[in-house]
C-alpha cells in the first residue's frame, strides 16, 4: 500500500519536473486538446443538455408545493455552476477520455512501444504522460463552461414551456444566484478533475502488466479510480469553498 | 545476401560477469561477452532464458543486479540521463513485436527519432532522410500507410528502418525472424547482412532460428542456464555433441 502510494506520487513529481523542462511537445499537447475536446463535445452537449432539462424538471414538484416556481431558475444556476456541471463533464471526460488514455499508453506499454521511444533518445513521459495529461487540465474546465452553457440552455427550454418566463428575466436570476467565487471555484475545480482523469490513465497504462488482459485492466482502472477521486475531490472542494463564502 | 566480415580488434561490447534474476527467477548468471567492432554476433536459446534481457541491458532499458557492461566505451550502468539519450542514438534497437507507434504514419514514425534528436532540420532534409530509410528497406510506397495495414515482414523492416534512420554504430535485434514464414525470414537475414555491409554496424542478434545465426552471425552464442556455455563459429558450436547443443541442431534443421 505505502509503495504503490509512494509509486504514485514519484509518478506525480516526475510529471511536474518534467513539464518545466525542454524539449515541449506543443504539437502533441494540441493534438491531444483536439482529441480530448472535440472528440467529447457532441456526448458533453447530449449529457449537459438532458441534466439541465432532467434536473429542473424533476425540482420542480417540489419548489411548487410553496408556490416557489419562480426561484427555478437561481435554483438550477447554482445546482449547474457550483455541482453538477464540474462533475457530469468530469464523470463524462473519466469515462471517455480517461479509459482510452489508461487503454492507449498500455497497450503501447505491452507492444514496447514505450520502450521503443525510449531507446530512440526520446522521453517517452514527456511525449505521452506530460502531453496527455496537460491536455485534460486545459480542456476539461473548458468543457465544464460549455456544460454550464448547454445545461443552462437546457434548464430554460424546460423554464420558458412551463413558467413562460422570458430569456432576460431567466438570464437575470441564473447570473444572480451565483458569484465569481461560483465561477472560480468551479474553473479550478475542473482544473483538478482534469489532472486526475489524465494522471490517473496515463498511470495505469504506464505501469499496466504485460499483455492484453492488462490493457483491459489499466483502462477499466483508469475509469474506476479517476470516478472515485473525482467524488472525492468534489467533496473536499466544497469544504474549501465553503470556508471563502 | 551472404555475410561479409570487417571485424576489427576493437571491442565495442564488453560484458563481464552479468547477472539478472527476476525474483526468484535467475535468469543471467554470469554473463561475459566481447563483441568486437563490426561484427555480428548472434545469442541462441530457449525462450525465457533471457537473450532479450540481455540487449535491453545492453541498451540501458533494463538494470543488471551485478557486473558490467562497456558499450562504445562507456558504462551503460552510470550514465547520466543526457548521455544515455546521446548513447541510445548511436544504437539502434529492433523490438521483437517491431514496435511501431500504431497512431502514426510510417512517415511519422520515421520522422519520430529524427526530429527529436537531431534539432533545426529543414522539411527538406527530414523527407529526404526517411525516402532514403525507406528506400533501403525496400518499402518506399509503405510511406503514408498505417503500421496497421502493413504485413508482419514489412513491419519488422519498417522498425529497422527507424532505427536505421539515426545511422547507429550498433545494432541489437530480437528475434528478427519470429513469427515469419521462411523466405520473409530469407529476406530479414540478407537485411541484417546489408545492414551490416553499409553501416558496418557491431550487431546482436536475439533468436532461435539456426538459420538466421548461422547467415548472420560471425560468431553464435549459446546461452544455456543462465551461461553462455558455447561461443564460436557456427559449426564449431554445434559440432559439440551436448544433448542440449544437439536437440536445438536437429529441431532446426530437421535431422
Amino acid at each position: 500500500m505505502f509503495l504503490a502510494l509512494a509509486d504514485v506520487f514519484a509518478f506525480i513529481s516526475r510529471f511536474f519536473r518534467e513539464l518545466f523542462l525542454p524539449p515541449y511537445e506543443f504539437k502533441e499537447i494540441i493534438r491531444q486538446c483536439y482529441e480530448v475536446g472535440f472528440r467529447s463535445l457532441l456526448l458533453i452537449s447530449t449529457t449537459g443538455f438532458i441534466t439541465g432539462m432532467v434536473f429542473t424538471n424533476q425540482s420542480r414538484p417540489s419548489l411548487s408545493e410553496f408556490g416557489a416556481t419562480s426561484w427555478l431558475p437561481s435554483l438550477i444556476s447554482i445546482a449547474i455552476v457550483r455541482a453538477l456541471g464540474p462533475l457530469v463533464t468530469a464523470l463524462i471526460a473519466a469515462g471517455k477520455v480517461g479509459s482510452s488514455i489508461g487503454a492507449e499508453i498500455g497497450s503501447m506499454n505491452v507492444t514496447e512501444q514505450i520502450d521503443a521511444m525510449e531507446v530512440s533518445g526520446t522521453n517517452p513521459f514527456k511525449f505521452l504522460v506530460v502531453s496527455r495529461v496537460l491536455a485534460t487540465s486545459i480542456t476539461v474546465p473548458i468543457l465544464t463552461m460549455y456544460t454550464i452553457f448547454v445545461a443552462l440552455i437546457g434548464a430554460f427550454l424546460n423554464v420558458s414551456m412551463n413558467e413562460q418566463t422570458s430569456f432576460t428575466s431567466y438570464i437575470q436570476e441564473v447570473f444572480g444566484a451565483i458569484s465569481y467565487v461560483d465561477i472560480f471555484a468551479s474553473l479550478l475545480k475542473s482544473i483538478v478533475f482534469g489532472f486526475t482523469i489524465g494522471i490517473v490513465g496515463c498511470y495505469k497504462g504506464y505501469n499496466s502488466s504485460k499483455g492484453t488482459e492488462g490493457v483491459g485492466k489499466a483502462a477499466n482502472a483508469a475509469v474506476v479510480t479517476s470516478m472515485f477521486l473525482v467524488f472525492i475531490e468534489e467533496m473536499l472542494s466544497l469544504q474549501i469553498v465553503q470556508s471563502f463564502r | 545476401m551472404s555475410k561479409t566480415s570487417k571485424t576489427g580488434e576493437e571491442s565495442v561490447i564488453s560484458i563481464r560477469n552479468l547477472r539478472k534474476s527476476f525474483g526468484d527467477l535467475h535468469v543471467l548468471q554470469g554473463i561475459d561477452l566481447e563483441v568486437k567492432q563490426g561484427e555480428n554476433v548472434a545469442v541462441l536459446g530457449r525462450s525465457g532464458t533471457g537473450k532479450s534481457v540481455l540487449i535491453k541491458i545492453v541498451v540501458g532499458l533494463l538494470k543488471p543486479d551485478s557486473g558490467s557492461v562497456i558499450v562504445l566505451g562507456q558504462d551503460v550502468e552510470r550514465l547520466t540521463a543526457k548521455e544515455m539519450d546521446a548513447f541510445r542514438q548511436k544504437v539502434g534497437f529492433s523490438f521483437q513485436s517491431s514496435a511501431l507507434y500504431d497512431s502514426m504514419s510510417i512517415r511519422e514514425n520515421l520522422e519520430f527519432p529524427l526530429v527529436r534528436n537531431i534539432r533545426n532540420l529543414s522539411r527538406a532534409d527530414i523527407n529526404k532522410a526517411v525516402e532514403k530509410a525507406l528506400d533501403d528497406v525496400g518499402l518506399s510506397q509503405t510511406i503514408n500507410q498505417m503500421p496497421s495495414e502493413l504485413s508482419g515482414g514489412q513491419r519488422k523492416r519498417i522498425g529497422i528502418a527507424r532505427t536505421l534512420i539515426l545511422n547507429p554504430e550498433i545494432m541489437l535485434y530480437d528475434e528478427p525472424t519470429s513469427g515469419l514464414d521462411p523466405i520473409t525470414s530469407i529476406e530479414i537475414n540478407n537485411l541484417i547482412n546489408e545492414v551490416r555491409e553499409r553501416i558496418n554496424a557491431t550487431s546482436i542478434i536475439i533468436t532461435h532460428d539456426l538459420t538466421c545465426a548461422k547467415t548472420t552471425g560471425d560468431r553464435v552464442a549459446m546461452l544455456l542456464d543462465g551461461k553462455f556455455e558455447r561461443i564460436g563459429p557456427f559449426d564449431e558450436v554445434f559440432a559439440d555433441p551436448d544433448e542440449r547443443v544437439r536437440q536445438f541442431y536437429n529441431y532446426n534443421f530437421i535431422n
